[in-house]
């Protein structure tokens, strides 16, 4: 190429290449190579890991955590955190069965989960966005006083179901043969899927991550945004509530407990930046998966419990460090 | 006797831009030595390189006469060499004591801390400088110049010899300001030597003993003050060779579109009277620090305004955002590139269009075509030529100038402010920026270009609005802004002249 008159001289990016690098495809997929590697070893190891029933039991395990992560994803993406799903498991789930138990439909006694989900969500979103206190250490607080408000509505008992729980299809059944929590989970990713990659909205959470004085300077209203993603994982963690109360046929004041860890983990596997800005829904719900097969392949291959979590954890740094590390390579 | 510092023949260049092109520089013991020049000129990289910051490229280096190499800020201090920074190098949350003690903390017997000694210590300290500070004191609750005052008396505590003061009164209230001066003539009686860099005119012609001006790496020369006027440092720091990179049609502007009144921050910013006419350039210049970027961004709505009123053809805009501003009609390229308003990340496309998403969607969800369709345009006019989903942050430095830019033809304001529009791009996008910015110009939008390259901002404006201590304190034609009548008036010279001119008259 050679530049004549340097007025006008189109500038070319030189590195432009059709084909993307190894290290691209490998952002892009190698996710997906290593759930089919840990399938492929799980079913060597342990011999009753593929069959139906077992595949049917992964997937409903999980489904809850999967809900969970997907509204998780669209906070970290903000480069934020949410530590309370887990305690909004519990209140959620707790407030279906109340009011089922006192005497409501189905429906309501759902909705009425899912919004306490919401309401907390919201209140985590107006003190993070308005008061721009640390999303850490608001949504620790929420995991704390949810949690207790969750045992305060049960007297820490275990709250049973009277008569057949009219929602417990949302956890045990199936809908046209597949397990029914299993649907919610892939609708409710279907649902985020769009925001993220077809409204406005999506565009602004990807903004605000990336960089969010640009993004304020760029005319994007980065409180609303940032009010608007706690709010919808608030919601998301009470849909999982009601899920949980739905399988366990009951109101457990301490549903939940840990899964906002599961959730960042299966976020951070699926490749989203912890910093914000970076990552994708589908790589979440690989993540899921991945944490899925792993407890259950570890289950199944009889790891005791203590070990499984000692595994656990590792996986979570391990990939939290490769995060990193792509960071630092790309500058 | 040989010189206290002597450097000859220092080069230094950063990835291929040469900032020092063999530069000699010399400080005697007892004596205020300054450095003057425009911004980037040179005067801050040479003091880096003496205080171990940078390691230069060729040249050598003396003290009292020794060769020395100096690789290291601590070797610097090892040679009784110290800077003080514009930036100041304290740990705000330890306290004046602690800090003043960084790395040679005293320890008992036991080898714990020893917290009288350090106490005792730091009053010695801060008495040879005369700061009645107390040592038990966060750093953070002391004012700017009382964190100098503490850095001054480290430098001091470690036998300091030389000692580099870089725009030390930039955040300085007057008194603070006196208290440093008096110092510094203490300093120099002690028989210490003090470089002092500065662009105010009237500090350096009150503190110092010898000028040295800087321009584009180079010192054009050394005078004794007496021998020399600020007139003519003013030309010495401008006297160069203008290439006319800046040819444009002859433009008629039309009517105000943009009119600020009275805007001020309350804080030292302002008030600040300007109007823009639709189909014109105009420059906003000044030294470093001298507001021209704040008063930018609160035209914008980036940063509140404490008092006054923007105008837009006529109306009042008021509770403004840069939300409200967009929506306006104003839009603002922001002076860093990386930090406010790139999004490294998404794509070109995505980054062209984010400003203007709610034109190019339907309820909120985004119509794929049309994005796709205006971010083609937009590359097209901008001449990027690269696939539309490669993330930004993988483009040269240009096209992502031109890509922040092009951000702004996608909404298609009718006012633009440009803050360092060609910072940091190599001289091909500069020729695209400036056709970028004469097609705006001729479409009509009011242009408000803030730029550090004074030449550049000569160049391509049609007017010259001079800002000094966050005011506009003067207004030029394209006619009669020489390089030299914007210095005199951003450096104050001009300013002077006139106080002088009305006492004695």
């Amino acid at each position: 190429m050679t530049r004549t008159a340097p007025a006008g001289a189109p500038t070319t990016e030189p590195a432009e290449r059709a084909r993307p690098s190894f290290g691209q495809v490998w952002d892009r997929y190698g996710i997906i190579v290593v759930l089919l590697a840990m399938v492929a070893l799980m079913a060597v190891i342990a011999p009753n890991f593929v069959s139906l029933s077992n595949g049917f039991n992964v997937a409903r395990a999980v489904s809850i955590n999967a809900v969970l992560a997907a509204g998780m994803t669209l906070v970290i993406l903000t480069g934020g955190i949410d530590l309370s799903v887990g305690s909004i498991v519990g209140v959620a789930g707790v407030t279906s069965v109340l009011l089922w138990n006192a005497g409501s439909p189905a429906l309501v006694a759902v909705l009425g989960g899912v919004l306490v989900g919401a309401a907390a969500g919201l209140l985590n979103g107006l003190l993070v966005a308005y008061l721009a206190l640390p999303a850490f250490i608001v949504t620790l607080g929420a995991l704390t006083y949810l949690r207790g408000t969750a045992y305060a509505l049960t007297d820490g008992q275990p709250l049973i179901a009277e008569g057949e729980l009219g929602f417990r299809l949302l956890g045990n059944g199936n809908i046209a043969a597949i397990p029914s929590p299993v649907v919610v989970m892939v609708i409710t990713y279907v649902v985020i899927w769009f925001i993220l990659e077809r409204t406005t909205f999506g565009r602004h959470i990807y903004a605000v991550g990336g960089n969010v004085e640009a993004a304020r300077l760029a005319g994007i209203k980065v409180r609303r945004v940032l009010l608007k993603v706690y709010l919808i994982a608030g919601l998301t963690a009470g849909l999982a509530g009601v899920m949980f109360s739905a399988r366990v046929e009951s109101g457990q004041p301490r549903a939940g407990e840990g899964y906002e860890l599961d959730a960042i983990a299966a976020v951070v596997l699926g490749g989203t930046s912890l910093f914000g800005g970076r990552g994708r829904i589908h790589g979440t719900f690989v993540g899921a998966l991945i944490m899925g097969v792993l407890s259950n392949g570890l289950v199944l291959m009889n790891v005791p419990f203590f070990t499984q979590l000692i595994i656990k954890g590792a996986v979570i740094i391990i990939a939290v460090a490769l995060d990193s590390l792509k960071n630092w390579r790309s500058g | 006797m040989a010189s206290l510092v002597a450097m000859e023949g220092i080069t230094k260049s950063f990835g291929g831009a040469p900032a020092l092109r063999g530069v000699d520089f010399d400080l005697r013991r007892g004596e205020v030595h300054a450095l003057m020049g425009e911004n980037g000129a040179g005067k801050s990289t040479l003091m880096k390189v003496l205080a171990g910051v940078h390691t230069p490229d060729s040249g050598t280096i003396r003290i009292d006469g020794e060769p020395v190499t100096i690789s290291s800020p601590v070797e610097a201090a090892a040679l009784g060499i110290a800077i003080i920074h514009q930036e100041l190098n304290t740990v705000p949350d330890m306290t004046v004591a602690e800090n003043l003690a960084l790395g040679a903390e005293p320890r008992t017997r036991w080898g714990v801390l020893d917290r009288k000694r350090l106490l005792r210590d730091a009053e010695e300290k801060l008495a040879r400088v005369r700061a009645d500070i107390d040592p038990r004191l966060p750093m953070r609750q002391l004012s700017v110049g009382r964190q100098q005052m503490v850095e001054i008396a480290r430098a001091l505590a470690e036998d300091a010899r030389v000692l580099v003061l870089d725009e030390p009164t930039a955040a300085l209230s007057d008194r603070e300001a006196r208290q440093l001066f008096s110092l510094i003539d203490e300093m120099r009686a002690a028989g210490m030597g003090l470089v002092y860099i500065s662009h105010r005119m009237e500090e350096v012609w009150e503190l110092a003993d010898r000028v040295t001006v800087f321009r584009d790496g180079r010192s054009v020369g050394t005078s004794e003050k007496a021998e020399i006027t600020p007139e003519r440092v003013v030309t010495q720091m401008i006297g160069r060779n203008v290439e006319d990179l800046y040819v444009h049609d002859d433009r008629s502007p039309g009517e105000v579109v943009l009119r600020v009144r009275g805007l001020t921050d309350g804080a030292g910013i302002g008030p600040v009277d300007l109007d823009l006419r639709a189909g014109e350039v105009v420059g906003m210049v000044g030294l470093i620090g001298a507001g021209r970027t704040e008063i930018a961004r609160m035209i914008y709505g980036a940063d509140r305004a404490r008092g006054g009123t923007v105008e837009l053809e006529g109306k009042v805009l008021d509770r403004r955002s840069p939300a409200t501003s967009i929506r306006d009609g104003i839009g603002l390229l922001p002076e860093s590139r990386k930090e406010q308003a790139l999004f490294a990340q998404m794509s070109v496309r995505d980054n062209l269009v984010v400003s203007a998403l709610e034109r190019l969607s339907r309820l909120g969800v985004l119509r794929r075509g049309a994005i796709g369709d205006a971010a083609r345009r937009q590359m097209e006019a901008l001449r990027i030529r690269t696939p539309p989903t490669r993330a930004a942050g993988q483009l040269s430095g240009g096209n992502q100038q031109k890509v922040v830019l092009g951000r702004w033809l996608t909404v298609g304001p009718r006012v633009l402010i440009l803050d360092e529009p060609t910072r940091g791009v190599d001289i091909g996008a500069k020729y695209e920026i400036y056709r970028i910015i004469n097609e705006q110009v001729s479409r009509g939008v009011a242009v408000l270009v803030v730029s550090s390259d004074l030449p550049e901002a000569l160049g391509i404006s049609d007017r010259v609005l001079v800002v000094r201590g966050g005011r506009i304190v003067a207004e030029l034609d394209r006619s009669e802004a020489t390089e030299e009548a914007v210095m005199l008036h951003a450096t104050g010279v001009a300013a002077a002249a006139e106080k002088n001119g009305g006492t004695t008259a």
